[in-house]
């Protein structure tokens, strides 16, 4: 058992439930609503130092009564330590969970993921939209166990949508590297960026002279 | 012969939803008996064509690295005429999907299509771009046919770089029987957004779970 467990339990008390030991990497369940301060202390604490994070993800069960967990892999370079911090969101209350962007950049995309294919809000995100599906996809979350394999709607009528889909909506203007230059952009595609189908946009930035 | 619903549906659909040239659309000239004259000129035309068929490759997965295979030294498509690849759809005469095509990509390839000039031809190479292939869920398009019009389907998952030569050779014999007398092979047949290329019901029918694929229903 990593003794990181056990440190942790010292912590935050009760805030750390189960841990045991699979594959060789321990894991630990952490109370949902403390699951970030429990990674910021990974992090930083000396001794600790889970510098870097590996993979956030989520796993629902067949078993329909079972939470959904999701699943933070953290991992310590100097150290070579390794630790699977997992949380447990019942199904019957909002699936929210804090979001980790603010501890590694790196999560951003990860916890888009998790949204997109779980429909998983992560509190405080700076950018939740859906990562692998377009953004106008009305289906649900692909990974859910209720979610039939080939989808809810008709196939005809995913082709309709999916040709329906703009090509430039796949993208944020910050994606694209023009946000900053939003004002020297020629006013069509000012035009074409404020038309596209990915709901809201945020307002571009004031230049200084103004 | 008993015929599969989806063959019935085929045959029974209105032939500008399937196939551009349909009776109505041929003009006065292909009227007239072909003489010797136009043939001469297709004969010259269509070997011209089909022997510098220049591919614009779409490849989105393994079917792909079978297309370079079937592009570098060991085949060489080059022998028949496709020297160069086209990587814009502005200098290309075969749209080459190589791979399968997710739902997202769709609108993408149709714009492909849509900006490569006339003459033009499509290859859907392995059995994700024509059928969906073993991937029949919620995220892949099955068959590119219900995105873009398609001449040439080449089996295999993934063909072998003959399999492809030999969809390629198909597709040159397909170029040598046309006809310049026949304008509707050439006429355009925008998609709108919003609506479909191929009807509704034939998508759905085309799309029904098959062979080993797994049966499921559409709903929860």
């Amino acid at each position: 058992m990593n003794p990181s467990v056990e440190a942790l339990r010292r912590e935050f008390g009760d805030a750390i439930g189960v841990a045991f030991t699979s594959c060789g990497q321990s894991i630990v369940y952490v109370d949902r609503h403390r699951v970030r301060d429990a990674l910021g202390w990974l992090k930083v604490t000396p001794g600790q130092s889970y510098d870097y994070l590996v993979d956030v993800t989520a796993v629902e069960y067949r078993d329909p009564e079972r939470p959904i967990e999701v699943v933070y892999i953290v991992r310590s370079l100097a150290r070579r330590a390794e630790l699977r911090v997992k949380a447990e969101l019942a199904k019957d209350e909002p699936l929210e969970i804090d979001s980790v962007v603010s501890l590694w950049r790196g999560a951003d995309w990860l916890e888009r993921e998790v949204y997109d294919m779980f429909g998983i809000t992560f509190r405080d995100h700076p950018d939740l939209r859906r990562i692998l599906m377009w953004e106008t996809y009305a289906e649900g979350y692909p990974l859910r166990k209720d979610f039939p394999l080939r989808g809810r709607f008709s196939r005809a009528e995913q082709v309709r949508q999916a040709m329906s889909a703009s090509t430039e909506a796949q993208y944020s203007l910050e994606e694209l590297s023009i946000y900053e230059a939003y004002h020297d952009l020629p006013m069509d595609m000012r035009e074409r960026l404020a038309r596209g189908a990915r709901g809201a946009i945020p307002d571009p930035p004031v230049p200084d002279d103004e | 012969m008993g015929l599969t619903p989806a063959e019935t549906a085929l045959k029974q659909a209105p032939d500008s939803a399937l196939r551009p040239a349909q009776p109505a659309g041929r003009s006065v000239v292909s009227q007239v008996s072909p003489n010797w004259l136009t043939t001469r000129l297709d004969f010259l035309v269509n070997w011209a064509r089909s022997n510098s068929l220049w591919p614009m490759p779409f490849g989105t997965a393994c079917c792909a690295i079978e297309f370079m295979a079937t592009a570098a030294g060991r085949f060489d498509l080059s022998r028949f005429g496709m020297e160069r690849m086209a990587f814009s759809p502005r200098q290309a005469d075969v749209l080459i999907c190589a791979g399968r095509l997710p739902f997202k990509l769709a609108p993408i390839i149709r714009r492909i299509y849509d900006q490569m000039p006339q003459p033009k031809w499509v290859i859907s190479m392995g059995a994700c771009a024509s059928s969906g292939g073993i991937f029949d869920n919620y995220a892949m398009v099955q068959g590119i046919d219900t995105v873009v019009p398609v001449d040439v389907y080449v089996p295999g998952c993934p063909p072998r770089p003959e399999g492809l030569l030999y969809g390629i050779l198909l597709l040159q014999k397909k170029v040598r029987g046309e006809t310049l007398a026949d304008r509707s092979i050439r006429e355009e047949h925008p998609v709108a957004p919003g609506s479909l290329r191929i009807p509704a019901r034939l998508i759905d029918e085309l799309s029904e779970p098959f062979g080993n694929s797994i049966h499921q229903t559409r709903s929860a």
